[in-house]
């Protein structure tokens, strides 16, 4: 799952958790810059604002093979569906939007495992500005991309750095072939078209399994 | 043993993987560029124990002496990410992709805030260890060579790198009688046995093999590290001062204080 803040993709993920679960499918989540090995390191960084886009590149990297290792990998061998709120696409978008070299942060992540599926949760950046201000979400130094200077009002510089990030998830659409939702629709409605996007890798799944039980 | 002849520009098919001194080695940092800062990066490379900080301590003194601005840095002592690779080694829950990443993070806190500043403002940076170090470590623990090649992308190729060589008895000897092994230097989460003392002397061997092999991918002037320290603090001094003779010659450098 992929998109800026305030794209709706963390409802949507737990409402199609909720689905897959329901349905019978073991599903594991693991969220974007959530292990505990370079919580410390991310934490006294941006306290100090002393992260830089190198620094935050790599950090994320390096929580994303933490993660990869031990959230991913091995749910994935058991047969589990994971869902990855966030993935390396949102390195590629960000970094690259801070200034770190496109090829560079693609190389940095070719130790990922490549997605069965990726959806990306597009929105313009008015209407994301819009839902985060209606839920009075107070805009982080880093997500508002205040590091780099740009602006020092936070508003103003969360539209002019997710502005830079959407343009780059736009080219991660052909780069990478991701599944575009358009996430200005309301939620029940991208539910359904995320839901129809996901069964058709579940198909192929249970095939699989039928299959397996015959031989 | 080697000659100051090395890295020279555009020396005819003499392109290695080791960069142009002075420049990043491959896409760099975008949004820093460094084209001809006046100070020179200067790396002691080598393994535990072949007195890589007694010589830098004494090269520091003489060059300060000739009015040379000096700056020290090494390896994994950046304030933001020490904590977390204390903590991470410690609680042994580092696998070898992360322990990767974790210098690399380090090494980009460093570039950005010590190496790039004090290049821009003529130092000479003194670096105990470089990206070699990581490079050395990641190909014993088999993480694949062009991938970290390419990390380290951002790196800048110093204008001398000096490998300070010592055999595999002399090496497990030195490090026996300094600190004695520790789970990481001995490679115990490699795995390779359960004897502690295989294991090290296993792990030592295969990386002074990684800085072999990288000696001439990188243009490292090697020394007999394990002759008397004034012996080759002479060595290191006669081939600084000969480069920094020749780089103010071509170009304004960091040049020594003169009493006109």
């Amino acid at each position: 799952m992929e998109g800026i803040d305030g794209s709706g993709k963390t409802t949507q993920l737990a409402l199609l958790a909720k689905w897959l679960s329901a349905a019978g499918h073991p599903v594991f989540q693991t969220e974007w810059n959530s292990s505990a090995l370079v919580k410390a390191a991310t934490k006294t960084g941006k306290k100090k604002n002393a992260l830089t886009p190198m620094t935050f590149s790599l950090l994320h990297a390096t929580d994303f093979a933490d993660r990869l290792l031990y959230n991913i990998i091995p749910p994935l061998k058991a047969g589990m569906i994971v869902l990855a709120d966030r993935y390396t696409y949102t390195a590629f978008a960000r970094d690259v939007a801070r200034g770190v070299d496109r090829r560079w942060v693609r190389e940095l992540y070719s130790f990922a495992v490549k997605p069965d599926l990726a959806v990306y949760f597009r929105v313009p950046i008015d209407v994301s500005v819009d839902r985060l201000m209606a839920r009075r979400v107070k805009l982080k130094f880093y997500e508002a991309g205040m590091d780099m200077g740009w602006s020092s009002n936070a508003l103003e510089s969360f539209r002019i750095f997710q502005g830079k990030v959407l343009d780059e998830y736009d080219r991660l659409v052909d780069e990478f072939g991701l599944s575009v939702v358009n996430a200005v629709g309301s939620i029940t409605d991208q539910q359904r078209v995320f839901r129809r996007l996901v069964s058709q890798h579940l198909e192929i799944s249970h095939n699989d399994e039928r299959i397996d039980e015959s031989a | 043993m080697t000659s100051g002849s090395m890295n020279l520009p555009d020396a005819d098919g003499g392109t290695d993987g080791g960069g142009k001194p002075g420049h990043y080695y491959s896409y760099g940092i975008p949004y820093l560029s460094i084209g001809n800062y006046p100070g020179k990066l200067i790396a002691i490379e080598g393994t535990d124990g072949v007195g890589r900080s007694t010589q830098i301590t004494l090269l520091r003194e003489w060059l300060e002496v000739q009015g040379y601005g000096v700056i020290e840095t090494g390896w994994t002592r950046s304030e933001l990410m020490s904590p977390t690779i204390d903590l991470a080694k410690s609680s042994n829950t580092l696998n070898k992709l992360t322990f990767v990443l974790l210098y690399a993070t380090d090494f980009a806190d460093r570039l950005e805030k010590e190496i790039i500043p004090a290049l821009k403002a003529g130092f000479i940076v003194l670096s105990d260890r470089y990206i070699f170090t990581a490079l050395a470590r990641a190909g014993v623990r088999g993480v694949d060579r062009t991938w970290i090649r390419n990390l380290y992308g951002f790196g800048i190729a110093p204008h001398l790198v000096f490998y300070l060589r010592i055999d595999e008895k002399t090496l497990i000897r030195r490090v026996l009688q300094s600190r004695g092994m520790d789970y990481w230097e001995s490679g115990m989460d490699m795995k390779l046995g359960d004897d502690i003392y295989e294991s090290f002397r296993a792990y030592q061997r295969q990386l002074l093999k990684e800085y072999g092999s990288m000696a001439d991918e990188f243009g490292f002037r090697v020394l007999d590290a394990r002759r008397k320290v004034d012996v080759i603090q002479d060595e290191l001094r006669r081939q600084i001062a000969a480069f920094l003779a020749e780089s103010e010659t071509l170009s304004p450098g960091p040049a020594a204080l003169r009493v006109e």
